[in-house]
């Protein structure tokens, strides 16, 4: 039966992601001092489950790299092989080798073969470190075995170079004779590793009965083989098969392969790789099996009969089967989750259409229809956030990469960083998830390059000499933030007052701090010569805002001086649909998201003041609020004019509370978002558009923007 | 009625290659990512053959075979170590913990039919 393997190697892939990316996030936690054995379990099982999967599916290369890794991590969860600080180093760069030579398997791309190598050689290296002591230790010497001699018997073809690769990484081969269907292939290999390794290694690609494996021991007595010719001759004292060497084919070995053999079973069972325990061995001939690993077979056959046949009778009164235990999910390209959301948008709207032409109906006499749209309204609801959750994603997608990059750099830049992740399980729209990763890691890496300080310096300035490196992600209205706090260095006014004058950008010492570090996303920044922590922060800075930008969000600078810098990235939360209340002004009508509203009231004549500096502020409850009018803003004509004649709406966005005056509030409603500025152009203070259930276009309020815009007003005023 | 297999893996790329053979062959098949779902399987539904990776969190195969060789259900059903570590001490173990006997992996489809047809026809 012909099984076609390429229906299981996608989910084989997927899972060695998975498991490189668990292996990477506990071997950067991991305590070298005090190793958690579950972890290291973990790690191990990580190696193992890949290593399995990598061979089953036929990547030797994978599995050859994995299988040495594996072979360490088992001896440090034995306690068998101390933990060091420079093993973590290689473990992870191993995971990026597998995780290379695994995408490109996957893409059809070529892996770094030489990153491969080198890194197996390295990995190979503690192995051989840890063996040496144990041979020490031991004082078993006749066990180091300096050269080995590989023969695979003449046959069926198999992956040459893949073999010479895989004995590379075990040490240095001194030369190799490739074979065919009638001559045998013969590596010759001056390495440390057992036999029974690299026969191991080796039966991932070529049947184990083929390999024989032999100890040359004069070489270890200095009697070297010819080089060049690929095969030796060993002292007399150990039987040689006959034919060797001189008749071309190139090879020769000992009947008796030592202690480091096999066990002898697994040598007579050629063409099996299982076996059963009890009562006796018994080899079977089974057919020939393609490329796994070979191994005896011993059957039970005298209790297996009765016990199929007892076995044939239970299982006729056991239940039919149950449903796999295994977690199902299905993949599904984004194009149809879109799709899904844009027709549930229109549900949106149709819904609300029918609520607001239900409103106008008599409830006693249309009560099963007004019962019926009330339940439309709920499972829309349920409906549409259902769909939006199919899109969600936990941000630590895209945080659990820093790690990682926060270990390599702060190395490099000999820093010491804490790095802290909050709020990874905060959810957000997969769209962003993709596109948030390089504004991130930009500005993480400006903020360990030119953030934090040396050590020393931190010492001196009274700091510890660890910097703190914080990323947080967290729901605030109606946004989602994701905020890259360092307590480094801090923004330095005025030297990026002096750089903006220098590229004849107007300034003034008056400017606000807020509005000086805008300046670092002037494009001419980013070519700015490198001058320590101003101009660094500017690499690119004008990139990353644009990024965000596109993405409809928004990103701000907090710093103090010597304290810190914190960036904020502002997104909002979802991408199609909103909770918003609508407002009239004049003849228009507004929409603002719901998320922004603290309340509304009707003002009082003598609550609204002009106050010097200030400009217009509304008295609510003993706090002064500046207060600003839709209409000035927009330049609509309003039908009241008088604030006490109107509704005033209080508003919070970015932590600073402000006041709308509007002439009406309308209602709630549910609205899908539509891109403005792709049906038209960017509107300072709108946000976007919606179409509401009357069929009309309403302008979706940018909260922000218009407290933004009100400061400049009322400093304009003052 | 064709026979049951059970089997524990939590590998979920071997663990559908596992059942997808099986399967092809008129197997009937369970399966469980990892000893305590299994054993939770295995009492569920009297299976003709349980196959069990050693590795895996939680339970690991050998005490997985242990703790249904102790229960009347499975004290004498096959169960093989589905193992690649093919050692004589790992061997040993599986041994004394009851197991029928080992296949290691990289198995292939054909290999892994001809042992189960050898234990269970």
């Amino acid at each position: 039966m012909a099984i076609d393997m390429s229906q299981f190697i996608a989910v084989f892939f997927d899972e060695a992601a998975e498991h490189l990316a668990t292996m990477e996030s506990i071997l950067l936690k991991l305590s070298l001092d005090e190793p958690d054995s579950e972890d290291l379990n973990a790690i191990f099982r990580a190696a193992h489950s890949i290593k399995g999967g990598a061979a089953t599916f036929g990547f030797t290369d994978l599995a050859g790299v994995t299988h040495i890794l594996e072979n360490l991590l088992d001896r440090i969860r034995k306690n068998e092989l101390g933990l060091r600080a420079d093993m973590i180093d290689v473990f992870l760069r191993s995971g990026d080798v597998l995780q290379d030579i695994l995408s490109a398997h996957r893409d059809g791309s070529t892996a770094d073969l030489d990153a491969a190598k080198e890194i197996t050689s390295l990995l190979e290296k503690f192995a051989n470190e840890s063996v040496a002591e144990e041979l020490l230790a031991a004082n078993t010497i006749k066990n180091s075995h300096d050269g080995l001699l590989i023969t695979v018997a003449a046959g069926e073809s198999f992956d040459h170079q893949a073999i010479v690769h895989a004995l590379e990484s075990y040490g240095e081969l001194c030369s190799s004779i490739e074979g065919g269907a009638e001559n045998d292939w013969v590596y010759q290999v001056i390495t440390q590793a057992s036999p029974q390794k690299i026969t191991d290694t080796l039966a991932f690609a070529i049947e184990h009965s083929r390999i024989r494996i032999t100890l040359p021991q004069d070489m270890l007595s200095g009697d070297k083989p010819s080089d060049g010719e690929g095969y030796g001759f060993f002292s007399d004292d150990k039987p040689v098969v006959a034919s060797a060497s001189q008749d071309g084919e190139g090879y020769g070995f000992f009947t008796d392969i030592a202690e480091s053999a096999p066990p002898p079973a697994d040598i007579e069972a050629d063409g099996e790789g299982y076996g059963f325990f009890e009562p006796r061995p018994k080899v079977l001939t089974g057919a020939a099996i393609s490329s796994a690993l070979v191994q005896t077979m011993e059957v039970k056959v005298e209790e297996l009969e009765p016990q199929a046949a007892k076995s044939k009778v239970t299982s006729g009164a056991v239940a039919k089967s149950l449903a796999p235990a295994a977690d199902t999910s299905i993949r599904v390209s984004v194009e149809k989750v879109d799709q899904l959301l844009n027709l549930v948008g229109e549900l949106v709207i149709t819904q609300s259409m029918l609520v607001q032409t239900a409103l106008n109906l008599d409830p006693v006499i249309h009560e099963n229809m007004l019962s019926g749209v009330g339940q439309l309204e709920r499972n829309t609801r349920e409906l549409q956030e259902s769909v939006m959750s199919i899109r969600m994603m936990p941000i630590s997608f895209v945080f659990s990469r820093f790690p990682r990059l926060v270990r390599d750099l702060a190395g490099k830049l000999n820093k010491k960083i804490e790095l802290k992740l909050i709020g990874e399980s905060t959810e957000l729209d997969k769209g962003f998830i993709e596109k948030l990763s390089d504004p991130l890691t930009h500005l993480v890496r400006n903020s360990l390059d030119h953030g934090i300080e040396l050590p020393d310096e931190r010492i001196a300035k009274g700091k510890s000499p660890t910097g703190t490196l914080t990323l947080r992600a967290f729901h605030q209205g109606g946004n989602i933030v994701i905020e890259v706090a360092d307590d480094g260095a801090g923004l330095n006014r005025e030297r990026i007052l002096a750089k903006a004058r220098e590229r004849d950008i107007p300034v003034s010492d008056s400017m606000t701090d807020s509005e000086v570090w805008l300046l670092i996303f002037e494009a001419g920044f980013s070519t700015a010569a490198q001058v320590t922590d101003v101009s660094g922060r500017g690499v690119g800075m004008d990139v990353v805002r644009r990024n965000i930008q596109s993405m409809g969000g928004r990103i701000e600078i907090s710093s103090m001086y010597g304290i810190g810098s914190t960036m904020s990235i502002r997104l909002p939360l979802t991408l199609a649909i909103l909770d918003g209340m609508s407002i009239s002004v004049g003849e228009e009508i507004y929409l603002i998201p719901l998320a922004f509203i603290i309340e509304s009231l009707q003002p009082r004549p003598d609550e609204v003041k002009t106050m010097a500096g200030k400009g217009r502020v509304i008295n609510v409850r003993g706090e002064y609020l500046p207060l600003i009018a839709l209409h000035e803003i927009f330049n609509v004509p309003p039908k009241v004019t008088q604030f006490h004649e109107g509704l005033v709406i209080i508003l919070e966005a970015e932590g600073e509370k402000v006041a709308m005056f509007v002439d009406d509030l309308l209602g709630q409603h549910q609205v899908v978002v539509k891109n403005l500025e792709t049906n038209y152009r960017k509107v300072p203070g709108v946000a976007g558009a919606t179409i509401m259930g009357d069929g009309h276009v309403a302008f979706i309020l940018d909260v922000a923007q218009l407290v933004h815009i009100s400061q400049g007003l009322t400093r304009a005023v003052a | 009625m064709a026979k049951k297999i059970l089997t524990v893996d939590d590998s979920a790329s071997i663990r559908q290659m596992v059942v997808f053979t099986l399967k092809s062959a008129g197997y009937d098949v369970v399966e469980a990512s990892d000893g305590n779902l299994g054993v939770q399987q295995a009492k569920k539904t009297q299976v003709d053959l349980i196959l069990t990776d050693q590795n895996m969190p939680g339970m690991d195969g050998l005490t997985l075979i242990k703790t249904l060789r102790a229960t009347p259900q499975y004290k004498s059903t096959p169960m093989l170590m589905l193992t690649t570590e093919s050692s004589d001490a790992m061997k040993m173990q599986g041994k004394t913990a009851g197991a029928t006997g080992w296949l290691v992996k990289p198995f292939d489809p054909q290999k892994l039919l001809e042992v189960v047809r050898k234990v269970i026809g």
